[in-house]
């Protein structure tokens, strides 16, 4: 049935992931689907790493932000989250909201982590799209039926970088733009106190 | 059965093209209010009432009885597999039925999903989609939640037209509405962490909720991020680079 309170239970479990999703960077060159494949291969090994280390949740956080710094393509994300309103930023301001920004997805995501522990996640496939690739994994969590979490990779910032998350179907970048344009419109459209709100998280 | 069709039958009429996309919301008003008192009922009680259940009942008993559930959505599940021409899944369904009710004390053990038969969760709103019946307006739905014009009618249709309405009476029928109640209470208690991450610390939980819903429910339909070579058109791949600004 589609009548969950909210949504499926997968996509519960997905918004989650997503969130646990960001981690990765390899040393650049043109970007071959085997090379997207491996640098996914490495972000799955390192997630899977951390949520079966046997840190507490505290001290999985730390290693979450580092994983995401080193193979997501942090600035691009953040500046896409923020939308529109990136535009007539200063280069000041996008700095500390860009760190700001890491600062609040690895602890959105690591408060949750706790659902994984146990789990791990298998890379299946991975195919062109556009001018990027696609890397389609599987998630494993204790009591769910597996689920599927792609990402989205890119060489444009110069190094092999993920860009995006998509589980079941819910998109990382999609959903931070709603909740980063939101955050925005509470505060009047304030990026400064964006800022402060997001390191406060 | 006759509103339904109805129904159905008006929705046909004004449908568009089956595979949606971005969010089409003429009703927000009136979702944000029914939204704000989902919120409300989630807070005073349902969050209380699955953080008791959570707590009282061990988590065998809860998983056997939200088993139970599923077990008596398969008649349903079965029934729209066919009206969608989907005879495999169907015929899934119908072997995982006659499992759990054989081997699985009458539903509470899975015994199918230890016997590695997938379960094909299906419901009418998908079957419309099938049909080519276009998604609609969004909506959100007191009590049940997000939802969009074809999927409110779809359930609508699956509550009329359940094959254990015929079957099912008296205790029998309450035993498994509480089952059903049961099984959605402990949802929420397991993922609870997500739930209220999204409805209390969202700075817009309508819209997020909204967007995770649609999103979820267009990929479960096969209409995004399927996995065909189609993919890069679809609804779910956002290029921060050629549009850093998402306009």
């Amino acid at each position: 049935m589609a009548s969950n309170p909210l949504l499926s239970r997968r996509a519960f479990v997905g918004a989650g992931l997503a969130a646990a999703a960001a981690f990765g960077a390899l040393p650049a060159a043109a970007l071959s689907v085997d090379e997207a494949r491996a640098l996914i291969d490495k972000v799955v090994a390192d997630i899977n790493g951390v949520i079966n280390s046997g840190k507490s949740e505290a001290q999985m956080m730390p290693s979450f932000e580092k994983l995401f710094a080193r193979y997501a393509d942090v600035p691009t994300i953040a500046r896409s989250a923020l939308g529109v309103a990136a535009r007539s930023a200063s280069n000041a301001q996008m700095k500390a909201f860009t760190k700001a920004f890491q600062h609040y997805i690895s602890h959105k995501y690591g408060r949750r982590f706790r659902e994984f522990i146990g789990g791990k996640i298998e890379v299946k496939d991975a195919r062109p799209l556009k001018s990027y690739y696609e890397v389609i994994s599987t998630a494993y969590l204790k009591g769910e039926a597996p689920f599927e979490v792609r990402w989205h990779v890119g060489d444009k910032s110069g190094k092999n970088l993920f860009f995006n998350i998509i589980i079941e179907g819910v998109n990382m970048l999609a959903s931070e733009r709603t909740e980063i344009g939101a955050m925005l419109d509470k505060r009047k459209g304030n990026i400064d106190a964006l800022i402060a709100d997001l390191n406060a998280t | 059965m006759r509103p339904g069709l109805v129904a159905v039958l008006l929705l046909a009429g004004c449908a568009g093209a089956p595979a949606s996309q971005g969010i089409h919301d003429p009703l927000e008003s009136f979702n944000r209010a029914v939204h704000a008192s989902n919120k409300t009922s989630d807070r005073l009680l349902v969050r209380p009432a699955s953080q008791a259940y959570g707590a009282v009942v061990p988590e065998p008993l809860r998983q056997g009885v939200s088993n139970l559930a599923d077990v008596l959505a398969l008649p349903g599940d079965i029934a729209n597999g066919l009206l969608q021409g989907n005879v495999e899944e169907a015929g899934t369904n119908l072997v995982r039925l006659a499992v759990n009710l054989t081997f699985g004390l009458g539903g509470v053990i899975d015994f199918a999903d230890a016997a590695g038969i997938p379960e094909h969760k299906t419901d009418f709103g998908e079957t419309l989609a099938v049909w080519g019946v276009g998604e609609g307006p969004y909506l959100e739905l007191p009590v049940l939640g997000p939802s969009t014009a074809r999927d409110a009618v779809g359930s609508v249709v699956d509550l009329a037209l359940n094959p254990l309405n015929g079957v099912l009476e008296g205790d029998d029928r309450i035993a498994a509405a509480a089952a059903g109640v049961l099984s959605r209470l402990n949802d929420r208690y397991r993922y609870s962490a997500t739930v209220d991450s999204i409805l209390y610390d969202s700075a817009d939980s309508y819209a997020q909720a909204r967007l995770l819903y649609l999103q979820n429910r267009r990929f479960a339909l096969g209409q995004s991020g399927g996995g065909a070579a189609e993919g890069a058109t679809d609804d779910s791949f956002i290029d921060p680079y050629e549009d850093p600004y998402g306009q």
